[in-house]
């Protein structure tokens, strides 16, 4: 084990995942420090979702780990996943549809809140004002994310961008510290863009850290610090967004060409 | 937010109460009315109310967790036999209600679990099939356990056992009160209602409680509600051994009021005919499920006193059976309510907007 740095918050060593013959992650290791927005990037197919959802505990690894907050993640369900501090977004956002915009962020609480049959049939005290924190923290969160007006609106009668915004409200619902957002951006457009930067740049200011898939690549390199490249299932280049930019291997399994045939042949 | 009980939600405060006030006068009043027309009456009357904690139960696994269960009638069948073996001479056992009643309710809870623990896996199709041979393997059970140990004492069931006895006053025995007299079935409707009261109360404050939207979200997206936290496995089991309970509960109230069961009692049929009023009240809302279960319950029960003699009356004489018209009837009612109130009677506020936005959402590419 490398020497603790406190600035880490998530370190992934040598993260594998197979489904039949396929690898979907080949030995890939990055860390994540504490306060930044890290993006992860790739042609479709790369890996991305699924490191996701072995990092969020739906599947298992099947080679490495993660040390999130020092502690490992191995063999912990989503749930507990979940109340260790990571809370994410879905690539097709998956809202409780039938569910008010209100209880789907109240859901989110339902980790940090204790409140059991017994409090919910009795209603004492304690679990009415916990109810009360609830409504209202989810209230505040639905401020932060700018859907309010909508609160009591049916999730799936919501506007697409808004669904996405309710998603990330949900998921901060949790107290997460690291939130992680898959393709947040997928199918808004600019003026959305534009306000899920700024709602990214706020979130940050909470304290909260982010891991960030994206496609849309102004976005990536406008808000992320540093950006993590997977291709095929291995990391292609991990660095700052500017040199990420730059790098010839990252622009040629973008775009093409003699280096990436090579590679996917080898591959 | 829908945290407090519709009642409140009423504008004129004045108006509910005198409606509240009404309402209780007249189920105080019902049964001696119930009992001039006959004393059979107050007996389905008791049925029914046993068939709404029934559908109450089932109402929170299938309703609200959204878990299909097809062998609900099991945990009626446990709760009803754990009664009938601690309160009849099959043991000589004489047990007072008040501990068998919630014992019965532990045992269910118990074998609740036991069919909620192998199938949190399984949804939809899967669960109802498992259930339903869950429902079966108990019956079963309960027929053939008669031999090496005599335990349930076969397809003879068991007979002789205690009705409730609060300190002296036996609800088996014609009690009077000045003019009113208090026949056995009167006695059990008052408990019943009583009891039914508790039981609706608990069901709203549940379903609006942090369990209860964790059930609601595990119905509506299993992965997104571990990925929020919910820790799906246990919050599925709550809701199996919830709904058993009351089972076990109504079957031993079932157990006392018959004073006899056997396992004939506790077929498929009975699991259909719950879930039947669940889904045709109203699935998740409860007071679309009482009224299910009140339907389900009297409507049969006015045929089977009205199809022969108004055959009678229009032809002069019975042309078909009326035990097999009854049944006729009863089916294209059950197909006429689902085609025209897909939702039920009295939908949830969320159920309702499901089925008439589903067009819709296929359109925007949402999940179902």
């Amino acid at each position: 084990m490398a020497t603790p740095d406190t600035g880490v918050l998530l370190d992934a060593r040598g993260i594998t995942k197979q489904f039949g013959g396929v690898l979907a992650l080949a030995d890939v290791a990055f860390s994540i420090r504490r306060g930044e927005i890290y993006g992860l990037i790739g042609p479709n197919g790369a890996g991305k979702t699924s490191l996701f959802n072995v990092l969020t505990g739906i599947y298992p690894a099947d080679g490495g780990e993660f040390v999130f907050d020092g502690q490992s993640l191995s063999g912990l369900k989503p749930n507990d996943v979940a109340a260790r501090g990571i809370a994410r977004t879905f690539q097709n956002i998956r809202l409780f549809a039938n569910l008010s915009a209100l209880e789907n962020v109240m859901i989110g609480r339902h980790v940090r809140t204790r409140a059991g049959v017994f409090g919910a049939i009795v209603r004492d005290r304690r679990t009415r004002d916990e109810e009360a924190a609830i409504e209202k923290r989810a209230y505040e969160l639905l401020a932060f994310v700018g859907v309010h007006r909508r609160a009591n609106d049916l999730a799936k009668h919501l506007a697409y961008g808004d669904q996405r915004r309710l998603e990330i409200a949900r998921a901060l619902a949790t107290d997460p510290k690291l939130l992680a957002l898959d393709e947040p951006a997928a199918g808004m457009n600019a003026t959305e863009t534009a306000g899920l930067r700024g709602l990214l740049d706020q979130i940050r200011q909470t304290g909260v850290t982010i891991l960030l898939i994206e496609h849309d690549m102004r976005l990536v390199m406008s808000v992320c610090d540093r950006v993590l490249v997977l291709d095929y299932g291995r990391k292609l280049a991990e660095g700052p967004a500017a040199e990420i930019q730059r790098n010839e291997k990252v622009i040629a399994a973008y775009l093409g060409g003699g280096i990436t045939l090579e590679t996917r042949r080898r591959a | 937010m829908q945290l407090a009980l519709p009642i409140a939600k009423v504008r004129h405060p004045a108006l509910a109460f005198v409606g509240i006030a009404l309402l209780a006068v007249a189920l105080t009043a019902l049964p001696f009315a119930l009992a001039s027309i006959g004393t059979a009456w107050v007996r389905i009357t008791n049925l029914a109310i046993l068939y709404c904690f029934l559908a109450l139960g089932l109402n929170i696994v299938v309703g609200f967790a959204g878990l299909l269960d097809l062998g609900y009638i099991a945990f009626y069948g446990v709760g009803a036999y754990v009664y009938a073996l601690l309160a009849s001479p099959h043991f000589g056992l004489h047990l007072p209600f008040w501990i068998i009643l919630p014992l019965g309710a532990l045992v269910a809870c118990i074998f609740g679990v036991l069919l909620g623990a192998p199938t949190l896996k399984l949804r939809g199709d899967y669960l109802a099939i498992v259930t339903l041979g869950f429902g079966e393997i108990i019956r079963i059970f309960l027929n053939n356990l008669s031999r090496p140990f005599n335990l349930t004492n076969g397809p003879q069931g068991i007979t002789l056992i205690d009705p409730f006895r609060i300190d002296g006053y036996s609800f088996g025995k014609v009690h009077s009160l000045g003019p009113l007299t208090f026949s056995t079935p009167i006695n059990y409707y008052y408990f019943l209602l009583v009891v039914l009261l508790a039981v609706v109360a608990l069901n709203l404050r549940l379903q609006n409680s942090r369990i209860g939207r964790a059930w609601e979200a595990i119905r509506e997206d299993e992965i997104a509600a571990r990925a929020m936290g919910i820790n799906t496995r246990n919050m599925k089991l709550l809701a199996f051994a919830m709904g058993a309970s009351f089972g076990g509960i109504a079957g031993g109230m079932f157990s006392a009021m018959q004073q006899f069961i056997s396992p004939e009692s506790f077929v498929l049929v009975e699991s259909i005919m719950v879930l039947a009023m669940v889904v045709l009240g109203g699935m998740g809302n409860v007071f679309g499920v009482i009224v299910g279960a009140l339907l389900l319950s009297f409507v049969p029960e006015i045929l089977r006193y009205t199809v022969g003699p108004v055959q009678n009356a229009l032809f002069g004489r019975t042309l078909i059976d009326p035990e097999v018209i009854r049944m006729l009837l009863f089916g294209l009612a059950l197909v006429l309510m689902m085609l025209f109130r897909p939702a039920g009677v009295l939908p949830s506020a969320v159920r309702k907007r499901e089925l008439e936005t589903r067009p819709a959402q296929a359109a925007t590419g949402g999940r179902s």
